[in-house]
């Protein structure tokens, strides 16, 4: 270990949302002159770390130290302030300012009180010459930068706030191969001038290439921390891995080949998001959605069910091609789809309306009467709905929000369901709820697949996939690396093809 | 050469508001009987300048992403407060004046505190402390009447050298102390940054509370400012509550015009200010075509369309149906 005081230090820190540990008792320590890698899966605490190192969030208990201080940040200013510094994930640019502007956003140059914008054009040159970035421009707006400048712009912004430490969480995500290697030579600099360095990266060949150090979470516990080249690649995957499989999961039928295909989808592309993406799905399949959040996987539930713009490729309903021209047209095609999405209070309900209003919503022209609702028909069929998938509830009219996040899921599925669909796309919808309404949603989608409905399910939950799924296919930065069924589906091959391992990288 | 094409970029509302103005002015003033004259430069410049001072005032709580329903009512607030305070000699006249200014940025601060402190939708908040600020202006001036300093008066409304109006020199002076240095501030970049996009802002240690107080109280000072001008056109006070709203929904349609987003984070006062001149040349081309002044509402509807459609050509680019909605 290296001779000099740590830069973060973390003390049995836990952080608690609800009933659920995030983190449990961690104890963190980096150094200056490091680069230490945060390894982990899904939901392991890694975030919920470094957010509360860059004073995002609080500790529910433990001690923090930076620099052998004890501190107790209140916003991310305050851990600014202590030279703690962050580039996070979703990017904190403003899009309607300049260049510029954000990169003085905190402490701009001032010339008698005011802003020198000249001052502060030249700052954001040298900054942006400092990462190799001359292509931007101080005076372009961050909303006309491609996702890939902005995120050099986010470094950028970070570096000129002088950081000791600096944590890049999932940095070089929408980089281009050059940037990457820039990146990779800024921060090799960066720490021959003695900055501490946190590196949250799902790609395994950049932490080798990168990490002096590295710690594996999982569920919210630090496993171990090592030097580089103390673990082989597979043994840091089998730390990762050891989620115990407490759920019980339905009995899943012996393969059935007759059954037609459902929904095909050929050569589907999309910008960087997507790549040539090819499936089948046969009716009374349930097909599994893998691989670390991010790789394209909302982005091709999205563009199946027609939202996304501009999809190259084309996708068969039955034989038929279907044209992607939005919610409408897919619930009409001749085997409806339905796609429950990913975040139930936007996309799925209106909180403030009543039950039976959010679940009827999706089929309201089924209960059309003339140029009013029948009321009497929508109630029973809501009725029935809420009988058939258990719902507790007190009252039809009372407001969706005031139900818990497990009946809250189960109203949208009701919504869902209504519609009668044939081809169901879900986006990881046992998130936030709990064991027992999770069961009940594995045992609903596989009667769904015995009734002949073709199910494309994506969860972050390897578990899940494992226990549900008649295959799973890995996605990949945006393509699918790797289709995995029957004995092949576990959770060494989920992770391993998440983290895209090469298979001969494990034998050696 | 570069830098131009940015800065070209960053105000193509704002030009389009002039080029607008100047279109519609020429149109005007070419077919006005008299022609150009100081007089009817004057007449012209005194009618404008007041929308233009509440328009300036609505573009800075637009910015953070705000509305602030109760500039008409600021304004005549003191309008009806400048009625009694601004008179006697010349000296007491510009303490009344200072007094006026205060009780505007109070106003303006008020609606601030109550949003940042409170957490209330800007929309409601204005809306309630507008009814609160007009019932003040009410109580203070029960029927039109009233009295103002006529030195002061016939200053501001005149003409600087006989040529230049007055009300336009008062409205850049307030442009370059007011708004020039606000911009360029660190509290208005952070209403920006507000505006752009609020979480960000906070993630990047922006000061968001500071920025938002301060937009609000510029708002009811510049509102203040309007109502005083509108003393020294009218040498009364008035407690309209037609004139407040009219003021107050002119002062959005002219942000809009001016090339401000509602939905805050892009655009200028200074935009605003032409805003209000088109708004107010649609007025006038109106007489000297000698149309139904009738036809007003009906023009002003087309033009604040036509704006606003401009401003939603971004839509064609969006691959994302969702971002529709964001």
């Amino acid at each position: 270990m290296s001779d000099a005081a740590p830069i973060l230090e973390m003390k049995h820190v836990s952080k608690r949302y609800g009933g659920i540990a995030a983190l449990n008792e961690v104890d963190f320590v980096a150094y200056p002159g490091e680069i230490h890698a945060i390894l982990g899966e899904n939901g392991a605490g890694k975030s919920t770390l470094i957010k509360i190192a860059a004073g995002v969030t609080d500790p529910s208990d433990g001690e923090v130290f930076v620099e052998g201080r004890r501190v107790n940040f209140r916003n991310p200013t305050e851990a600014m302030a202590a030279g703690v510094v962050c580039v996070f994930q979703e990017l904190s640019l403003l899009p309607d300012l300049t260049v510029a502007d954000n990169l003085s956003i905190v402490s701009p140059p001032l010339r008698g009180g005011l802003i020198d914008s000249a001052a502060q054009r030249q700052r954001a040159r040298e900054l942006l010459a400092s990462i190799g970035c001359e292509d931007v421009h101080p005076l372009e707006l961050v909303r006309d930068l491609p996702l890939s400048r902005r995120q050099m712009v986010e470094i950028a912004k970070a570096l000129g706030k002088k950081p000791k430490l600096l944590i890049l969480d999932e940095a070089t995500s929408a980089l281009t191969a050059a940037d990457v290697e820039r990146v990779y030579a800024i921060i090799r600099k960066l720490r021959s001038e003695g900055l501490g360095i946190l590196y949250v990266s799902h790609r395994m060949h950049e932490i080798e290439a990168l990490a002096d150090v590295a710690t594996v979470f999982r569920n919210g516990r630090r496993i171990e921390t090592f030097r580089k080249g103390e673990r082989s690649v597979s043994a840091i995957v089998q730390m990762m891995i050891g989620r115990e499989l407490t759920h019980h999961y339905p009995d899943k039928p012996a393969p059935k080949p007759a059954e037609p295909v459902a929904l095909s989808a050929k050569n589907l592309a999309w910008g960087t998001q997507l790549r040539d993406i090819s499936l089948d799905i046969r009716k009374g399949e349930i097909v599994g959605l893998g691989g670390l959040d991010g790789q394209g996987q909302r982005s091709l539930l999205l563009a199946l069910f027609g939202v996304l713009k501009g999809v190259s490729g084309t996708v068969e309903i039955m034989g038929k091609p279907h044209r992607l021209s939005g919610p409408r047209s897919a619930m009409r095609a001749s085997l409806p789809l339905a796609l429950i999405p990913e975040d139930r209070k936007t996309e799925g309900l209106m909180l403030p309306m009543n039950i039976r209003d959010n679940i009827s919503l999706a089929s309201l022209s089924r209960f059309q009467k003339g140029l009013r609702l029948d009321g009497g028909k929508e109630h029973s069929a809501v009725e029935r709905m809420i009988d058939s998938l258990k719902i507790k509830i007190s009252d039809l009219s009372a407001a969706v929000s005031t139900l818990s996040g497990g009946n809250q899921q189960k109203v949208v599925l009701a919504k869902w369901l209504m519609t009668a669909p044939g081809i169901i796309l879900l986006n990881d919808p046992t998130r936030g709820i709990d064991v027992g309404t999770k069961q009940e949603v594995y045992q609903l989608l596989r009667d769904l697949a015995d009734k002949g409905v073709a199910v494309l399910f994506y969860s972050t939950d390897y578990a899940e996939l494992i226990g549900c799924c008649d295959r799973v296919l890995v996605m990949y930065n945006g393509s699918i690396a790797r289709e995995l069924k029957g004995q092949h589906l576990n959770e060494r091959t989920i992770i391993e093809t998440a983290l895209n391992v090469d298979d001969k990288e494990q034998a050696a | 050469m570069n830098d131009l094409r940015h800065r070209i970029h960053h105000n193509g509302g704002l030009l389009a508001a002039i080029g607008l103005f100047i279109v519609m002015f020429i149109i005007y003033v070419s077919n006005h009987p008299v022609g150009l004259t100081a007089a009817v430069a004057t007449t012209a410049s005194n009618k404008a300048v007041l929308l233009a001072l509440v328009a300036m005032a609505q573009t800075l709580p637009v910015l953070t992403r705000g509305l602030d329903l109760s500039v008409g009512m600021v304004f005549i607030l003191a309008n009806c407060l400048a009625s009694v305070l601004v008179v006697g000699t010349i000296g007491e006249g510009f303490a009344g004046i200072a007094l006026v200014l205060g009780v505007g940025a109070l106003a303006g601060f008020i609606n601030g505190a109550i949003i940042v402190w409170g957490r209330l939708q800007p929309i409601i908040t204005t809306l309630a402390t507008g009814a609160v600020y007009y019932g003040i202006a009410l109580y203070v001036r029960p029927g039109p009447g009233g009295d103002v300093q006529s030195d002061i008066a016939d200053f501001a409304t005149g003409q600087l050298f006989g040529i230049i109006p007055t009300a336009l020199v008062v409205l850049l002076a307030i442009v370059l102390i007011v708004w020039l240095p606000y911009r360029n501030s660190v509290l208005g970049r952070a209403a920006y940054a507000v505006g752009s996009n609020e979480q960000a802002a906070y993630m990047s240690g922006v000061p968001v509370q500071r920025a938002k107080l301060l937009a609000y109280t510029l708002a009811g000072l510049l509102a203040a400012i309007g109502g005083l001008m509108l003393t020294f056109n009218t040498y009364s006070g008035e407690a309209s509550a037609p004139i407040a709203s009219t003021y107050t929904l002119n002062s959005i349609a002219a942000v809009v015009i001016g090339g401000t987003s509602l939905f805050g984070g892009w655009g200028s006062a200074v935009g605003s200010i032409f805003g209000a001149f088109v708004l107010r040349t649609i007025e006038d081309l109106l007489f000297v075509f000698d149309l139904d002044p009738l036809w007003q509402p009906l023009f002003q509807g087309v033009v604040l369309l036509a704006a606003v459609s401009l401003g939603a050509l971004r839509v064609l680019r969006i691959r994302n149906r969702l971002e529709l909605f964001a």
